[in-house]
């Protein structure tokens, strides 16, 4: 018999706002991205420079997380939050800024800074760096927002006691399209864990 | 030296994305790394790149970092005694 599972917190990052559990909690009309999510960091009182020197994916997904995690307790030491992320451009967006840094061969000098965020499980390493999670982590590639693999994974990470729970979700970031989901499974709650549920609240607005 | 040190400060500013960081904030001989700036591995290779780009100083070897980077009145010293551009 599979084990029931739960939807304790969710947030959504959109057209400039940010919402958790379908209430609005910030909104700004900034001109891209990165304006938006610097004012999101500010509204919220974020206290980490290191935000300042991620890439597009890793602010859009830190953010995200930010909000979500600020809203359940989290113990001090030894949470088994496992991350399981996804999304359709991969971290395309970053590539292409390091590709046209690169692509004069008589001003080459490549950015390590640029270059590391080339990968777009970086963004779940920056999460599990600023919540000290020593995790399970996985990033996967789809066309689009696949509930039924994100439910299976994620459900398998809990049964198999690799997690205690587990933050799911979609962060994708190409050019001017910006969106991520992200939701926490846990053993505890009132909303089932089902591949329903799941896609209809990424389509909740 | 004073001129190079306040651009030097403007760069590493701009460049290492520190943007809680005002260059009047930074002192000659703050340290970049550990408790000062708190500058990581990544910003250190973005200096290293800097050092080549604006000031045309190619580091053979990377540990001199650690000597050259610990504060902007070190880096000034090296990039005056070095500068090819």
């Amino acid at each position: 018999m599979e084990n029931t599972y739960f939807i304790s917190n969710y947030c959504h990052v959109k057209n400039n706002a940010i919402s958790l559990n379908g209430s609005l909690v910030y909104e700004n009309e900034a001109v891209d991205l990165n304006t938006f999510l610097k004012s999101a960091y500010q509204n919220f009182q974020t206290d980490y420079p290191k935000f300042f020197k991620m890439d597009g994916l890793s602010k859009l997904a830190f953010m995200a997380s930010e909000v979500l995690l600020k809203s359940i307790e989290m113990p001090e030491e030894g949470s088994n939050i496992a991350i399981v992320l996804s999304n359709r451009a991969s971290s395309l967006d970053t590539d292409r800024k390091y590709q046209e840094s690169i692509s004069d061969s008589s001003n080459f000098y490549p950015s390590p800074a640029v270059f590391v965020y080339t990968l777009p499980n970086i963004c779940i390493g920056e999460i599990s760096i600023r919540h000290k999670l020593y995790s399970e982590n996985s990033f996967f590639i789809f066309d689009q927002f696949n509930a039924d693999y994100l439910y299976e994974y994620g459900a398998s990470l809990i049964d198999s006691k690799k997690a205690d729970s587990v933050l799911c979700g979609w962060v994708d970031v190409d050019k001017d399209k910006y969106e991520a989901f992200m939701y926490l499974v846990t053993k505890n709650g009132s909303t089932v864990h089902t591949k329903e549920e799941i896609t209809r609240l990424y389509q909740y607005q | 030296m004073s001129e190079l040190k306040q651009q030097l400060k403007e760069k590493i500013i701009e460049q290492l994305n520190l943007e809680d960081v005002a260059v009047d904030e930074i002192q000659d001989n703050d340290p970049l790394f550990g408790e000062g700036l708190g500058l990581d591995s990544i910003d250190a290779l973005e200096l290293i790149v800097m050092l080549d780009k604006d000031y045309g100083i190619k580091l053979a070897d990377p540990k001199e970092g650690r000597k050259i980077f610990e504060s902007v009145q070190t880096m000034a010293t090296y990039i005056e005694a070095n500068r090819s551009r």
